[in-house]
């Protein structure tokens, strides 16, 4: 019997045994597609992550005060030490660095904003003017501690902001009461929306000295610094280390992150988390491969009889092994294409309902779905199979 | 050419022996017409079986033109089956699925004879037992008489030098078993071996030898003398 003969004879009884053949194939695709939009869940959770950090800078360092490390600062609280604060003159230092692009110190803190008969509680960001290209914001009106206005007491205004205190006026030039200082607005953030939890369109900035002086104090939250390129970020890394170890009278009591760790750290365990989701849904998988072979089982029994008119006609045990066999590989096939379409349509479904998460499945969860579930279906088909060629053919006439 | 030497075939029920054959010493020429009668039970079918290879002696050789069968691999054997024998049965053993023509199909898609030369042979058949406009109903839609047309169609189409048909009347009424008889008979004038059991005498009688069997053993073995 050719190959082909084979594929169509199998094929044709496929067809004929619809309703069992329907639900088998359902079953298959069910996991494949499960497979397939779970991971695409998984890795578009990812993506958007990644993409979401990746947003707020390049080359991104974070300088904080205080060591990581709980063993450092256990035997800091032991001394009765308390790690140094980050001041304004270790951000110039780290600013002198050759592996450092540009740098910008940091202090947050909640003030009362009042200009035009309203008042409001916003969240003071104090920096430098370079704070805005560090990370990644941008101006829709004016600029920020511009060359030749670096101590003016300028104050930008997040888009929400500048919205609800100056709806129908220039914003820009505009005087606003900040706490107790007064503000020129020199420009207003682009509208950016949500990112990493933190809403640019509700924010101020104002200048570092000015935000010191308002919140009462010398030190800094943060001090931001952009390496020249993402080669450097390690170098620039010690660097900054070593500097700030220095100027605190060698005590290493500061730390630094980078974006890049983060960024691998996030990428790590979405990855983790998307393997394991399309792990479970390839068990279901494995419960599709156990009907197939369960429904195989079913048919050998129920066409005996015709086995053994095959054999009496001159079919060998592989013929009929082989018939068996393709026809659980169609099943699993025509499961697993469909699973295919099903998966990459639940996929843009998702896409549809929710635009910012970019749900693609990776190819290789494709392919994994697709190959487990013809290799489940292969190995589930083995059993009946060879069950069907080892059958004697006069007592398998003998069935009715 | 057939011949069986001391050929024993025996069934183990628990631990009773029943001896289905019981040292079977019988040969049959090319192009005889011989019939097998004998009571329930006697090992008719059970010859008939081990002549069509689809079982084996416990002991004893069987030789099928000049070669010794028991030798040969299950592959061969297969080979053997699908070119040299043809079955008919009792119950026509029809697949239910298949149309007719697609039944008849069957044994040349088993040989890997190409698709258009198999659709000519099976037209030529269709044609030759007066299945033509059958030729796309399934079984369930068929009489008797056209299902074992189409099964006897089926067994001939390979142009096996052997027929062996195990009552292949008994489903059928006296008229149409008569027919189908005649449809046998003709297939033995071209020149093919033709082997039927049956339980009907008259039918036995037409037969140019006729053997009879009781308790897995030939008890006697006619030849017409025309
Ligand atoms: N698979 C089997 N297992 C056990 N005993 C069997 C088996 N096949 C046949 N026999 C026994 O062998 C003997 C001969 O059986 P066989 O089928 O050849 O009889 P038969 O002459 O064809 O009978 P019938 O006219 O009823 O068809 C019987 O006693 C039967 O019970
Ligand atoms: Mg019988």
């Amino acid at each position: 019997m050719t190959l082909i003969d084979t594929l169509q004879a199998s094929l044709k009884t496929v067809v004929s045994y619809r309703i069992r053949s329907l639900l088998i194939i359902l079953a298959m695709a069910l996991g494949v597609a499960a497979v397939i939009v779970l991971t695409a869940l998984g890795d578009g959770a990812r993506r958007y992550v990644i993409k979401q950090f990746s947003s707020i800078g390049t080359n991104l360092l974070v300088v904080l005060p205080g060591r990581a490390e709980t063993s450092g600062a256990f035997l800091g609280s032991v001394l009765g030490q308390t790690p140094r604060d980050l001041t304004l003159k270790d951000a110039q230092l780290l600013g002198r660095l050759p592996q450092v692009r540009r740098y910008a110190p940091l202090n947050v803190g909640a003030a009362e904003l009042s200009a035009a008969n309203r008042l409001r509680e916003v969240t003071v960001l104090g920096s430098t003017a370079n704070l805005i290209p560090i990370r990644h914001m941008k101006l829709a009106q004016g600029g920020f501690l511009t060359q030749g206005s670096e101590r003016g007491a300028q104050i930008v205004l997040g888009a929400k902001i500048a919205q609800e205190f100056f709806p129908r006026s220039q914003v820009v030039g505009q005087r606003v009461r900040l706490g107790d200082s007064r503000f020129l607005v020199s420009g207003v953030l682009a509208s950016q929306g949500e990112s990493m939890g933190f809403n640019t369109d509700e924010i101020v900035i104002i200048p570092i000295d000015y935000a010191q002086a308002m919140f009462n104090t010398t030190s800094l939250f943060r001090i931001l610094v952009e390496a020249n390129s993402p080669g450097e970020i390690e170098s620039a890394k010690k660097a900054i280390l070593e500097t700030l170890r220095q100027s605190h009278d060698g005590e290493e009591d500061s730390t630094v992150i980078t974006q890049d760790a983060i960024l691998s750290t996030f990428d790590r365990i979405l990855n983790a988390l998307t393997l394991a989701v399309a792990g479970i849904a390839a068990i279901s998988l494995i419960v599709a491969g156990i009907l197939v072979m369960n429904v195989m089982l079913v048919a050998v029994s129920q066409r005996t009889s015709e086995i053994g008119l095959l054999k009496a006609i001159g079919a060998t045990s592989t013929d009929i092994r082989r018939l068996f066999f393709a026809e659980a590989v169609w099943l699993s096939l025509v499961g697993a294409l469909l699973g295919f379409v099903l998966g990459q349509f639940g996929s843009l479904l998702l896409r549809l309902a929710y635009p910012q998460l970019p749900a693609w499945a990776p190819a290789w969860a494709s392919i994994a779905g697709i190959v487990v579930a013809l290799v489940t279906g292969i190995l589930a088909s083995m059993l009946p199979a060879s069950k069907a060629a080892r059958l004697d053919a006069v007592q398998a006439l003998g069935k009715k | 050419m057939i011949r069986l030497i001391d050929v024993t075939r025996t069934f183990h029920m628990g631990d009773q022996a029943v001896y289905a054959l019981n040292n079977i010493n019988l040969q049959i020429a090319a192009g005889e017409y011989v019939s097998i009668m004998g009571p329930s039970g006697s090992g008719k079918s059970t010859l008939l079986n081990l002549i069509g290879l689809l079982d084996k002696p416990d002991s004893g050789l069987y030789e099928l033109d000049d070669k010794a069968i028991t030798d040969l691999s299950e592959t061969e054997q297969a080979r053997i089956r699908r070119e040299k024998i043809g079955f008919v049965f009792q119950s026509f053993h029809l697949i239910p699925r298949l149309t007719a023509a697609e039944n008849i199909e069957l044994p040349l898609i088993l040989s890997g004879m190409p698709s258009a030369q198999r659709q000519q042979r099976v037209a030529n058949a269709l044609q030759a037992f007066e299945l033509s406009a059958r030729a796309h109903h399934r079984p369930a839609e068929l009489s008797g008489g056209q299902r074992q047309r189409v099964a006897i169609a089926r067994a001939t189409i390979m142009q096996p030098s052997v027929i062996l048909a195990d009552e292949p009347t008994g489903n059928l009424d006296h008229q149409i078993g008569a027919e189908v008889m005649l449809l046998l008979e003709n297939l033995h004038h071209s020149g093919t071996t033709l082997i039927v059991v049956t339980h009907d005498r008259e039918l036995g009688a037409r037969a140019h030898r006729q053997i009879g069997m009781r308790d897995g053993k030939i008890l006697t073995d006619q030849h017409d003398t025309d």
